[in-house]
């Protein structure tokens, strides 16, 4: 720690007022100077945080014992504040309570700039970070709730007894939590209904007029939406001063490659393009794709149409396997004409939706095939629909008869529907990939259908050609944080002084 | 009806007619530059249109009424969208920074297909309907309607037909149109019961506590169900089933657990009627939550599955999404016999017997769509050519239109809009202009409501 006093002695009371709360709403930047290298690793550990929570979530119900238990640990071993200490003595190593609160505040504005660029890094970051709020929130003791909402001025409006009575059926019936007695001892909040959108969307709330009627253990929500909205904005604030940031030659590359941290494995560049011809996509339908695939090829064979989410998720996946625009072209007219459109309609209505996901048109945007995550996670099926992941989206009894069908063993079907069940969608695909492919123990961990077709072809042995040229694009997490610290290092080693700029300067208005 | 020798490829012909003499551009521009409150709302909308052989252009855009109209005069679109009101000019989207031309208001839409049906009713599929299965559009007109009124507070909807095999709402309350992607995707997910696609059987599922909102649409969808489900649409007896998931084993749903399946097969046999049959899976799910048993809610998730409103989420999410909403020409479906499948289906005579009075405006919106926005397509053109015929007869009552047109001196139309005024008027349109008009004084009485309450919240400091 060798800028230890240095540090110190720039603390000030207003810093240490800062630092007052476990948890924290992230108003006021950083003030102080810091140096690169701690820089780097609070940004690292920070999106390690990030990532363990997106993975979790997927993995876990959220907020489960398992769901908490796992983000505990690794609050722990990355030295995050993770739990509200009361007597700072008691630790006896490692860094103090202060320093943790530090790192976690410092580490969030740091990842404010990488993640601030896009709206797709954006979104990411949000979702994380809304997601690791709510966690830590929930965590806290009710005293320290209530003190948190009073230290940054939340406030919220509480509806009269009288009220309370008049409502208490339709209260006690929107909520899991609320019984008849419950009602009468707790408060309830009035608030827009666009301010409590979560429990909206799920309908856990009184929705009256306009206004949702909160009882006071969901509170989390409200305070969350606060979170959310007033960390959008300011990341969108930050995308302005953004220019400032990037005519620094030593941030810049390392935000850069931060930011490419989260998106795992890059399957948008093209490099087996044309290695796959038209009629072998049928068999390797069977072999090499992972069962979200071969559905949506199924149904396209059956009925000669997908719909929108269908030709999206399908159609990015097989341009990441290498078809190139005029394969792709070719191969969703010549089953659509099979069906009701003719070739004409085809070229007007569909014909440009295909060239758009590969950049030809619109924004020109090079769309990237859909990851596990967001199949799962983002636009459910709904009627008509064939796409999503089989594993999440298919009625279990459904899913089963499939697997007899593709002939997969009892006591493998009954391994994976345990998996389906206690949610973990995409160990249940690698199981199903492992019992397909005849091998004990996969060594990979499948986060992507093209993922999956590139490790089915290795074991397969059709795609050595796919896979030496896939290989230079590896940019898993690990590679990416790697080589995040390799650019930071090179430009550290240019540049040993400290850095000068004040961070806050980043984060102001205008 | 006279004139049947009019045909598709009288069109073209037809369409500088509509847009010259009938089409209601002033209610048009009245509508969304909802007075005039917010700058260049009007002159920021996107609007798109379909032209001839297919060709759509987007991103127009217009500074006045008087633009809109001599653009669509010239241009004569088969079908017109609606888009967002954008940060810039649409017309001019091209000339601005990449990144800065940003979709920023839209009034909230619902899209409400009957091919999503398809599932659920063996009358007909894809884009046909018939009198039963409107009974759904009527179903969920009614749940929405509520629902976005007394739980979500809004005031202004549009309800109106689809144009080809559905309806749309347009929420035009301020607050609606300023809802942000996130809020639109909440409120749809709110009114969404049934989810899953193909790879799914069973798309509702309830759990205790059932929600004051699932509440109040059961109790309109258990006023259908008996008539719509049970007799139209047979599915308790249907032997021969077309839908491979809900109905198999003796007829009965496999919605239903399996334990309650095993338990009714042998009265099922027993009992062919579908009445009968369906007291038989109420009582027992009454006898399992009498026991406290979970999952007794079995009979009210088959009522849902079959009736409640399937909303196309991914339309009412977005700001920036193209709502089809008038199709000058209707291309699937002949619209006389549509005229007397509403007519007979909203039962418009004695409109109690499927709406509350008080509702029968809706009604109206409704077939001021069918009447004005679709005024014709190939067979329906016998109605267009019936509205020409009205154009054409002879003037009666031409002073008492000029006494009323003069007292109108509220938007200072010239000559030709008053001419234009009376073109309407004198067809069978002039009522749902009238009903359209209505809806718009709500809008504006809303705004002054609006700006009162400001003023004097201003007074206050
Ligand atoms: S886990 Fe991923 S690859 Fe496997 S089926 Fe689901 S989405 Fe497809
Ligand atoms: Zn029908």
């Amino acid at each position: 720690m060798q800028f230890g006093s240095r540090r110190r002695k720039i603390i000030n009371s207003a810093q240490t007022e800062l630092y007052g709360h476990s948890v924290q709403f992230y108003g006021q930047p950083p003030l102080e100077n810091i140096s690169l290298t701690e820089f780097e690793t609070f940004a690292v550990e920070r999106l390690k945080l990030l990532k363990t929570v997106e993975t979790l979530g997927v993995s876990f119900v959220k907020h489960s014992e398992q769901y908490s238990k796992k983000l505990e640990s690794e609050f722990k071993n990355l030295n995050f504040p993770y739990r509200p200490e009361t007597d700072d003595r008691k630790i006896q190593t490692g860094p103090s309570e202060f320093e943790k609160r530090r790192k976690d505040h410092i580490s969030h504005f740091i990842l404010r700039l990488a993640y601030c660029q896009t709206e797709d890094l954006r979104r990411w970051f949000i979702q994380q970070e809304v997601d690791l709020f709510r966690y830590r929130f929930n965590d806290l003791p009710p005293k320290q709730k209530l003190e948190f909402l009073h230290r940054n001025n939340l406030q919220y409006d509480t509806i009269s007894v009288e009220e309370k009575k008049a409502l208490q059926d339709k209260l006690v019936n929107s909520s899991y939590a609320v019984s008849g007695i419950t009602v009468e001892d707790q408060d309830f909040y009035k608030v827009p209904f666009q301010d409590a959108l979560d429990l909206v969307r799920t309908r856990k709330v009184y929705l009256k007029a306009g206004y949702v009627y909160i009882p006071h253990q969901d509170i989390v929500t409200i305070v969350l939406n606060d979170f959310r909205t007033r960390l959008s904005k300011a990341l969108a604030l930050t995308a302005r001063s953004l220019p400032a940031v990037h005519s620094d030659e030593r941030l810049q590359p390392l935000l850069n490659h931060l930011s490419h941290a989260y998106v795992g494995q890059d399957y948008s560049i093209q490099k087996n393009v044309g290695k796959i011809s038209l009629d072998q996509i049928d068999s390797l339908s069977g072999k090499s794709f992972p069962l979200c695939m071969r559905q949506l090829h199924q149904a396209l064979r059956e009925n000669h149409h997908l719909r929108h989410g269908g030709r999206m998720q399908y159609g990015l996946f097989l341009k990441g396997i290498g078809l190139s625009l005029e394969q792709a072209l070719q191969f969703w007219r010549s089953e659509f004409i099979r069906g009701k459109v003719d070739a004409d309609k085809f070229d007007k209505a569909y014909a440009y939706s295909i060239r758009h996901m590969f950049g030809k048109e619109g924004k020109r945007t090079d769309y990237t095939p859909y990851s596990c995550m967001k199949v799962i996670l983002s636009n459910p099926p709904s009627q008509g629909d064939h796409h999503g992941c089989p594993f999440r989206h298919s009625d279990p009894e459904l899913l089963k008869q499939k697997l007899q069908v593709y002939k997969v063993s009892p006591s493998g079907i009954s391994q994976i529907l345990e998996l389906v069940k206690g949610m973990h969608y995409q160990l249940a695909c690698q199981k199903y990939f492992e019992l397909t492919h005849n091998i004990e123990d996969s060594s990979f961990s499948l986060n992507h259908p093209n993922q999956y077709f590139v490790e089915s072809q290795k074991v397969l042995g059709g795609g050595k050609d796919i896979k030496r040229e896939t290989d230079p694009q590896q940019r898993s997490q690990e590679n990416a944080t790697t080589r995040a610290s390799t650019a930071a290092q090179d430009t550290a080693a240019k540049d040993v002084a400290e850095m000068t700029e004040d961070l806050d300067s980043f984060f102001q208005d205008g | 009806m006279p004139s049947s020798d009019y045909d598709s490829a009288s069109l073209p012909d037809l369409l500088p007619l509509y847009y010259r003499r009938l089409f209601p551009f002033s209610q048009y521009y009245r509508w969304l530059n909802y007075g005039g409150v917010q700058k260049n709302y009007f002159q920021n909308r996107e609007f798109s249109f379909t032209l001839k052989d297919d060709i759509y252009v987007r991103y127009q855009s217009f500074t006045t009424q008087n633009e809109l109209e001599k653009e669509m005069q010239k241009m004569n679109p088969y079908k017109i969208d609606i888009g967002a009101v954008y940060s810039h000019r649409p017309s001019q989207h091209n000339t601005v920074k990449s990144g800065t031309f940003q979709a920023l208001e839209k009034e909230l839409v619902f899209d409400i297909d009957m091919t999503d049906y398809d599932d659920v009713r063996s009358c007909c599929s894809a884009a046909d309907i018939c009198s039963k299965c409107w009974t759904l559009m009527t179903i969920a007109i009614r749940i929405l309607d509520r629902a976005l009124r007394d739980d979500f507070g809004f005031q202004h909807l549009l309800w109106v037909y689809s144009g080809r095999r559905g309806v749309h709402c347009w929420v035009c309350d301020e607050a609606a149109r300023k809802l942000s992607v996130a809020a639109r995707s909440a409120v749809a997910e709110y009114l969404s019961l049934v989810k899953g696609g193909e790879e799914t059987m069973k798309k509702v599922s309830l759990s205790d506590p059932i929600h004051p909102f699932i509440r109040e649409s059961l109790l309109v969808v258990e006023q259908y169900f008996p008539r719509y489900g049970l007799q139209e649409q047979d599915i308790l007896g249907r032997k021969e089933s077309v839908d491979k998931h809900l109905i198999k084993e003796l007829d009965l749903p496999l919605t239903l657990p399996s334990n309650v399946r095993k338990d009714l097969q042998q009265d099922f046999q027993n009992e062919r009627k579908p009445e009968v049959r369906w007291k038989l899976i109420r009582d027992h799910a009454t006898k399992k939550k009498a026991a406290g048993k979970k999952g007794h809610h079995f009979d009210k998730e088959i009522m849902l599955q079959y009736c409640y409103p399937r909303l196309d989420v991914n339309v009412s999410k977005g700001v920036n999404h193209l709502l089809k909403t008038i199709h000058a020409f209707m291309t699937t479906t002949s619209l006389s016999s549509l005229l007397t499948r509403t007519c007979s289906s909203f039962n418009l005579d004695q409109d109690a017997f499927l709406f509350p009075s008080t509702l029968k405006n809706w009604i109206d919106l409704i077939l001021f769509a069918f009447f004005f926005l679709i005024p014709v397509k190939t067979d329906g053109i016998t109605f267009f050519s019936l509205i020409c015929e009205e154009l054409d007869r002879p003037r009666i009552g031409e002073e008492e239109e000029k006494a009323e047109d003069d007292k109108d001196k509220e938007n200072e139309k010239d000559a030709a809009e008053r001419r234009k005024i009376r073109d309407y008027k004198r067809t069978s349109l002039a009522k749902y202009v009238k009903c359209f008009d209505q809806f718009l004084d709500g809008i504006a009485q809303s705004r002054k409501g609006e700006l009162l309450r400001k003023s004097d919240l201003q007074k206050d400091f």
